[in-house]
């Protein structure tokens, strides 16, 4: 939206233009030639509204990515490096610079328990077929939740998609919960490591957290922390 | 008068209410750690459902859910003029890993159930029951829960028992089970079909209450995408 004023004052300036050649042609007989105006440029804008349904697992800056091919993530499929960057760490930046991403837009902060955020991403001159969104689970090994390739190819101005989202394990990391391995709040330890030690290298649902007061004794987890599907609301309108 | 025949097949066979299809069934394992065995895929009339939640388990959905044994349900499904494509993925579908089935259905068979055995556990199962197939072309996407069958105690020990009626669990497939678990009950409660409750497992692969590994034989709704293609 910060640019939007830039283009209100081009729309004038050419108006003017337009103005100033129609006097300089109003001395003679000859028809009126009036230039093709200057097209204005398309914005597509869209609100991303989330909120964070869980009981205590904070949730990184959301990405939003506005583009036309390719996903974030595939169930089954291994995770891309920067998924794994944003999955284990909550670092959003990889993502963010995808050669798919048309547009994009992030959350400022961290999205705590039963808050909610709005993300405003917006384009010009070419409506984005997919949006997709992806947050990590901070108080996990590598849990995360999004929206992946959602078509808004149809989404007319001030309609909206309301959806309900499940989490994802990037498969990178093993869900140990030991101490030092948990960004979040919960243990404050390392984010991203490039090294994959999960039992499978590849993206599936996650299984929850298990935590030290359900059976495992070397979590630094606790019972607040456990979660289930869904845990993220998203609500996506149109509003150009 | 022949030609007025003909326009009245030709009407009945474009009609959607009766019309074969061709239909094209991808099956996904979304879990961490859970195996499938052999699935189910078939497309049925109404008068046929492999499960109702609820209600107490056939004996043939028992054997598929405690031991991974889909013929009860094959045969039962052919009696009833079923299409259906037995075992797909030629033997266990792995996490994260997909399978096609491709079914020509019959006129009268216009919904479709799929079913497997989760392992290891002791009578789960991942299912889609009875879900109308829509007559209109296109690809649709369903997600699927885990179920119990309500037949047998979820003592999570792996003991190889994998016949109807005897207790534990008949392997855990990705070789990452333990050994020595004291159970985690012995009673089952609910005898009825069921939504899972989900395992507990434990972090003692040499002990413990349970054989199974709680950070990797744990999972969270839904368990399975099935992608349906109408020709």
């Amino acid at each position: 939206m910060k640019r939007f004023p830039k283009y209100i004052k081009l729309g004038m300036v050419s108006s003017m233009l337009l103005i100033l050649s129609a006097c300089s042609d109003s001395d003679n007989d000859l028809p009126e030639v009036t230039p093709p105006p200057t097209p204005e440029p398309v914005i597509y804008s869209f609100e991303v509204s989330v909120t964070n349904l869980t009981y205590a697992q904070p949730l990184s800056p959301i990405a939003v990515v506005l583009h036309d091919e390719g996903n974030l993530f595939s169930l089954g499929e291994t995770a891309s490096e920067a998924l794994e960057i944003m999955a284990e760490g909550g670092d959003n930046s990889e993502l963010l610079a995808l050669s798919v991403a048309l547009a994009t837009g992030s959350s400022e902060d961290v999205l705590m328990p039963g808050t909610s955020t709005m993300v405003e991403v917006m384009i010009e001159d070419m409506m984005p077929s997919n949006i997709s969104l992806a947050t990590m689970l901070v108080n996990t090994n590598d849990a995360f939740t999004g929206v992946n390739a959602r078509s808004i190819a149809d989404l007319a101005v001030g309609e909206s998609i309301s959806l309900l989202t499940s989490s994802y394990d990037a498969g990178t990391e093993a869900n140990s919960e030991m101490m030092g391995t948990i960004p979040g709040q919960a243990d404050g330890g390392e984010g991203y490591n490039a090294e994959r030690d999960d039992v499978l290298d590849m993206v599936t649902m996650h299984s929850g957290v298990v935590s030290v007061d359900d059976g495992l004794t070397s979590s630094v987890l606790t019972q607040a922390h456990k979660f289930d599907n869904p845990t993220m609301r998203v609500v996506i309108t149109r509003t150009q | 008068m022949k030609g007025k025949l003909l326009t009245l097949s030709a009407l009945m066979a474009l009609s959607p209410l009766t019309m074969a299809q061709q239909l094209e069934v991808t099956v996904t394992n979304l879990t961490n750690g859970i195996h499938y065995t052999p699935l189910v895929v078939t497309a049925h009339t109404d008068a046929v459902s492999l499960f109702t939640l609820g209600e107490s388990a056939s004996a043939e959905l028992q054997a598929m859910a405690e031991g991974g044994d889909i013929s009860g349900l094959v045969t039962v499904l052919g009696d009833a003029s079923a299409d259906v494509v037995e075992n797909p993925a030629g033997g266990l579908l792995a996490p994260a890993a997909s399978t096609t089935a491709m079914l020509d259905t019959d006129d009268a068979n216009m919904y479709l159930s799929v079913a497997g055995m989760m392992l290891p556990t002791n009578d789960g199962f991942v299912a889609l029951n009875s879900w109308p197939i829509p007559t209109e072309a296109g690809t649709y996407t369903v997600y699927l829960n885990a179920y119990d069958a309500g037949t047998e105690a979820n003592d999570e020990i792996i003991n190889g028992g994998g016949a109807s009626g005897t207790p534990g669990i008949p392997v855990a497939p990705g070789g990452d089970g333990g050994t020595g678990a004291t159970g985690v009950t012995s009673t089952e409660a609910n005898e009825m079909v069921h939504v899972h409750r989900g395992a507990l497992g434990d972090d003692d692969p040499a002990g413990g209450k349970s054989d199974l590994d709680n950070t990797v034989h744990r999972w969270l709704n839904p368990v399975a995408k099935v992608t349906v293609v109408v020709m």
